[in-house]
């Protein structure tokens, strides 16, 4: 069958939470650098929610499990990462739509709009050190690949290794969003705890295609 | 570290618990969601006021629940704003038809988190407005951070708009006068050490036993400057500079000075702060007509404090003096 369907993206939710936890003290170590050293903590907190939801519920398309970690992520994380993304989940799940199975079209269409929300939300440009450094170029990449013939499958993993390349690129970036804008100057040096947990769940979204 | 809790995942409700026991003729503390309300919420006809954030700055907001003050606290997590969900049940729980005034500092998690209740109490038919309070002169306002943030400040916001809503001013006047005790309040803040979050179990970030961080926010987020320690006068001097400068203050002002302690410096400190402040005031000939000293919007326990001046008129005056009866403040009742 074309296209990636409700297994993979629950799949990817599973693969999220997994690595979310497993990175937790690198992210809020991440965060105890330029920001309050609880970003990993309370992701965690919330994938660990969306984990107890989902053995609740069968949602029957990508769009409908999506939505479950965004209403999840919004009502347990708290701090600017729950709304942010939490907000990235609905638009990606209002993007999907009813449909039950995603081809790289869809796939696009899905990380841009998810992009589209945190930037709405939060306000914040590439170049700010913030998540959107992780996201923007794992669109542009995205929508590369798609130009130049991939799948839903080399789609994902064109975004996954462009959201790494973006959160490492945050280092030298002084931040003018978010916590780390206090520090103005001494933000720079330090990866941003966002761009990083973002680029782990668009490599969990990939890996869930390749392995799932 | 040595913390006096059970268990780093329940010091909020563990706290919470203890809060509810301690001052049941005060407050009714929720859980799931959690939050706090006046005893007697919601008040009939009169404006409701919210406010809420992360945990570990008590008694910073439920310690001010109360008559002539705020009407519903939402603690979220340590140092993490809370969700939408908690800030929406007590905004409807204190609705008593004259509309909501959410108190919100000027922090990215808390200003989308309580955006977010905003609209969908609106949703629900509940009238709400919002002031976002960003008191804090060491940072700068401008594109290139995230604005300036909201601290101690707060507590004379929550105060004074508190009262004017007890004396049945409606919704917009009363985000009128929180608007103007925001607009004429300034504070910085110093820290000597930075504080242990439960979960993380370390200080929130290193600093050696000679430094000090100036500008330092009420998360342990850093601040302005790392600078080597001094005497008290020469670091109050360093705040007050900024603060002064910055509204302006200006001579034959009158002014309220609120020394606030961030959890671990004692009180003999906090007056030691308070008489090298008000003697720079004195050298200015502004007159200091009010008053607090205490630690009222905490860091955990970081050691520190911040200074906070308040530009008083006849109005502001009157509403400060009026009658508070809350677990961390209360007089004239």
């Amino acid at each position: 069958m074309d296209g990636l369907g409700t297994d993979w993206a629950i799949d990817w939710v599973r693969r999220s939470a997994a690595v979310v936890g497993e990175h937790r003290a690198e992210l809020s170590e991440l965060d105890r650098a330029i920001g309050d050293g609880d970003h990993g903590e309370n992701l965690d907190r919330g994938f660990r929610a969306v984990l107890a939801k989902l053995d609740g519920a069968s949602p029957e398309t990508p769009g409908a499990a999506l939505r479950l970690v965004a209403t999840t992520l919004i009502s347990t994380v708290g701090g600017a990462s729950g709304p942010l993304l939490g907000t990235a989940y609905l638009r990606g799940a209002q993007a999907a739509g009813d449909a039950e199975r995603l081809d790289g079209t869809a796939v696009v269409a899905l990380l841009a709009a998810a992009r589209d929300g945190i930037v709405a939300r939060g306000k914040a440009e590439s170049g700010d050190k913030t998540m959107v450094d992780a996201w923007t170029p794992a669109v542009d990449a995205a929508q590369q690949a798609l130009a130049a013939g991939g799948d839903a499958s080399a789609v994902l993993s064109a975004a996954a290794d462009a959201a790494e390349s973006g959160a490492e690129a945050t280092v030298p970036m002084v931040a003018r969003k978010g916590r780390a804008s206090y520090l103005g100057e001494r933000s720079a040096g330090h990866l941003d705890p966002g761009a990083r947990s973002s680029a782990y769940q668009l490599r969990a979204a990939s890996d869930a295609v390749a392995e799932g | 570290m040595k913390k006096l809790i059970r268990d780093p995942q329940t010091v909020v409700k563990d706290s919470l618990a203890g809060f509810a026991a301690a001052h049941p003729g005060l407050v009714r503390v929720q859980t799931d969601p959690d939050y706090v309300v006046r005893a007697d919420a919601p008040v009939r006809g009169k404006v409701g006021l919210v406010s809420g954030g992360g945990s570990g700055h008590e008694p910073l907001h439920a310690g001010f629940v109360g008559y002539g003050m705020l009407d519903a606290a939402v603690p979220g997590a340590v140092f993490t704003s809370p969700t939408p969900d908690p800030i929406l049940e007590a905004t409807k729980a204190v609705d008593g038809g004259a509309g909501v005034l959410h108190i919100v500092k000027n922090y990215t998690g808390d200003v989308l988190n309580f955006e977010t209740a905003a609209e969908l109490a609106a949703a629900e038919d509940v009238q709400v407005e919002s002031v976002v309070v960003d008191d804090d002169v060491a940072v700068k306002d401008s594109l290139y951070t995230a604005g300036r943030r909201g601290v101690a400040g707060t507590v004379l916001v929550e105060k004074i708009a508190g009262a004017a809503a007890e004396r049945g001013d409606d919704l917009a006047a009363v985000a009128a006068v929180a608007r103007k005790v925001n607009d004429r309040a300034r504070s910085m803040g110093v820290a000597l050490t930075a504080p242990v979050v439960p979960h993380a179990g370390v200080p929130s970030f290193d600093i050696s036993d000679h430094e000090v961080e100036i500008g330092i926010g009420i998360h342990g987020e850093p601040g302005r400057e790392r600078i080597e320690w001094e005497p008290v006068d020469g670091l109050v001097q360093r705040l007050m500079t900024p603060i002064l400068e910055d509204l302006p203050f200006t001579s034959s002002d009158d002014v309220l000075l609120f020394v606030n302690g961030m959890g671990a410096t004692p009180l003999v400190e906090l007056y030691i702060v308070y008489d090298a402040a008000a003697s720079i005031l004195r050298e200015r000939n502004i007159q200091v007509s009010r008053s607090l000293v205490g630690n009222f919007v905490t860091s955990l326990d970081m050691q520190g404090c911040s200074i906070t001046l308040l530009q008083l008129d006849d109005e502001l005056k009157a509403l400060w003096d009026a009658p508070v009866e809350t677990a961390a403040l209360r007089w004239g009742r």
